[in-house]
């Protein structure tokens, strides 16, 4: 820098350093996913879903406990859109309180899995042999519970009462969920990693040098990926779903806890008298799982090279 | 680029100068379920500065498990190096430990696979890639490397390099793609190169513009170049040596005009005479008949026997030795001066 003459070269260099930005693939597919519908449709109603989780008095005025039983089951009007609850609750407050430990659930769950799976998978993909062996097997034990069973037991097994701290619930929820639903991200990055493993640039990459760590992170990881965060995000449904029907079956999250699984559980013996305490909380859902889903598969159309 | 490794223990030759590269006896098996494959059975070649040596075989003969095996790269299992070494200036590298073995890959040796498209991670544009030899190896920053790939694309003939760094490996023609390759490979200036079929998957003019390419940085920057390849007619500009190999041994080695003026092995004359040739247009094709050899159960005698148009009774006992027909130039065959001189009859079979 104590050339003198750098302003000119500077000059010169800068307009078309700006011209050739370096392109990843992250930002590739950034740039492609702001051209999708499903993508945009998709993460409105995600950011808005997380929006709700996290400051849900943006939306309503009232609290979960704001109850009056003279109110009970009174259905959709202009003072309370969604009706009241057998408690005489606020449905719309509930369904919007309702959104963080769902979505809490199936996020962590969902990170959980990855976390747990991703790295098993791609260990057991990447080393083989014996390590391969071991991982796989342990994952075939724990695929061999059926999720919702062997949930069931754990959240049995350590039941908790409506003193337990909000937080703690949950993570009861999410390790049940995860510890039993990690084989199932092990084995989809398994075999993905072992497409990837025996592929010429990983080859090449280490004729040319580079060590475990760098062909895991560099060269395994970004192209054995997609299909695994596709199957993530799918799954973050698929949890929020677990999580209601757990709750429903009066196991996973407790009151005071408010759920939409809790909530469907409570409308389960008015369904014919007053629907609308399970249509708003089902709906709520319904529409969360989907967004979950169809943001999935707008990152993994985004995260392959080869459909751009 | 020299390595900075201490305690290496150089080993002049005849001529008093320690080759750059010297395989010795090398020997490769794979241990499969149907038994073990002899893949390479004591291969020896030597590789000076600025030489170029070509490794000719049909598939299997074991020219790119020798290129694996000399780059540390080979699978394990099921491939095995059972024998032998390889000197790197004098350093035995398949004595050293994988991760100090590790330091050589790139940087002292490196390596051009077949399939180029392949051989790029997708998905990563291909100016990252190239920079990458240089943010992991030198430490440079991110905008030093990108410029330092910028550069070495120019210096292998891309057009708008620039421009196209950001593009992906499949935006890229197949000529493109090999000359990526190349640029990753000289990146960090390598002593050795190894050229597995560098050209195979390009058609003809491209191919010659690889092989041009190739020719020129080796001199430019004085690499000993090996080139391995099943193409005689690929070879016959660039390279100053030839190793036959078949089954995986070394039938004839030779300096490369010898060779293809008069070849001291049978299989080397097959080899030959098996390529199309416009003043004989018209006439049938010779090919070498039958099929190289199962690995896992390599007959005694000579190899190459059973296909062997001279093949006499010594062959089905004896293994010929790789020795010395003419200075120079040697061959694995009872009757290398004979084939040499051309005075020897196809036996009656």
């Amino acid at each position: 820098m104590a050339d003198p003459t750098p302003p000119v070269v500077l000059e010169v260099e800068a307009p078309a350093a700006t011209e050739t930005t370096v392109r990843t693939l992250g930002r590739d597919a950034w740039h492609d996913l702001v051209r999708k519908p499903t993508f945009i449709i998709s993460a409105v109603l995600f950011l808005f879903f997380v929006t709700i989780a996290v400051v849900p008095s943006l939306f309503t005025s009232l609290t979960p406990t704001d109850c009056d039983l003279a109110l009970s089951r009174q259905g959709p009007s202009s003072a309370a859109w969604f009706g009241y609850d057998n408690n005489g609750c606020d449905v719309y407050t509930h369904t919007i309180y309702g959104a963080r430990a769902s979505i809490m659930v199936g996020v962590l769950t969902a990170l959980g899995v990855l976390i747990l799976g991703g790295v098993a998978g791609t260990v057991a993909g990447f080393y083989g042999k014996a390590t391969d062996t071991l991982v796989s097997r342990l994952g075939d034990i724990f695929f061999g519970i059926p999720l919702l069973l062997g949930a069931l037991i754990v959240l049995v097994s350590f039941p908790g009462n409506a003193e337990t701290p909000e937080l703690v619930t949950i993570s009861k929820v999410v390790l049940a969920l995860a510890v039993l639903g990690w084989p199932q991200i092990m084995r989809i990055t398994r075999s993905s990693v072992l497409q990837v493993r025996s592929a010429d640039y990983v080859q090449a990459a280490r004729a040319l040098g580079a060590g475990g760590a760098r062909m895991i992170l560099k060269h395994v990881v970004p192209n054995s990926i997609a299909p695994v965060i596709v199957v993530a995000t799918i799954a973050i449904g698929g949890y929020i779903a677990a999580e209601a029907t757990l709750s429903f079956l009066g196991v996973g999250l407790q009151p005071p806890v408010v759920s939409w699984g809790l909530a469907i559980s409570r409308a389960q013996d008015y369904v014919r008298t007053s629907p609308h305490m399970l249509l708003f909380p089902a709906s709520a859902l319904s529409l969360c799982v989907l967004a979950f889903i169809m943001l999935g598969d707008a990152i993994r159309d985004a995260l392959d090279p080869k459909l751009r | 680029m020299a390595t900075t490794e201490a305690g290496i223990a150089p080993r002049p030759d005849q001529a008093g100068l320690t080759p750059l590269l010297e395989v010795e006896d090398l020997r490769v098996e794979f241990r499969t379920r149907d038994g073990v494959a002899k893949a390479v059975n004591g291969v020896s070649y030597t590789l000076h500065e600025g030489e170029t040596l070509a490794v000719l075989g049909e598939s299997g003969s074991g020219k790119s498990v020798t290129a694996q095996a000399i780059m540390g790269i080979l699978d394990t299992p099921p491939g095995f190096v059972t024998g032998g070494s390889v000197r790197f200036r004098g350093q035995d590298l398949l004595a050293l430990p994988d991760d100090e073995r590790r330091a050589y890959r790139g940087r002292s040796i490196a390596m051009i696979f077949q399939d180029a498209l392949s051989a790029l991670n997708p998905v990563f544009p291909v100016g990252w890639q190239i920079a990458e030899m240089y943010r992991v190896h030198e430490g440079m920053s991110k905008k030093d490397a990108k410029n330092r790939a910028i550069e070495l694309m120019e210096q292998v003939h891309i057009p708008a390099a620039r421009e196209r760094a950001g593009d992906y490996p499949h935006q890229f023609s197949g000529g493109m793609r090999q000359r990526i390759m190349i640029a990753m490979a000289i990146a960090l200036d390598p002593d050795v190169l190894i050229a597995d079929e560098p050209t195979t998957a390009l058609d003809v003019t491209v191919q010659a513009q690889i092989m041009q390419l190739l020719a020129d940085l080796q001199r430019e920057r004085n690499m000993g170049l090996i080139l391995i390849t099943h193409d005689l007619g690929v070879v016959a500009d660039v390279a100053d040596k030839i190793e036959v190999m078949y089954s995986g041994r070394i039938m004839e080695q030779a300096p490369v005009h010898d060779i293809y003026a008069s070849p001291a092995h049978p299989y080397t004359k097959g080899l030959l005479e098996s390529i199309p040739r416009v003043d004989l247009k018209g006439q049938e094709l010779s090919a070498i008949k039958g099929l190289p050899p199962n690995l896992t159960n390599i007959p005694a005698g000579c190899e190459f026997r059973p296909r062997c148009p001279y093949a006499r009774d010594i062959c089905k006992e004896q293994r010929p030795a790789l020795a010395e027909v003419v200075p120079g130039r040697f061959s694995a065959c009872h009757f290398a001066q004979e084939v040499l001189d051309g005075d020897i009859e196809p036996a009656q079979q």
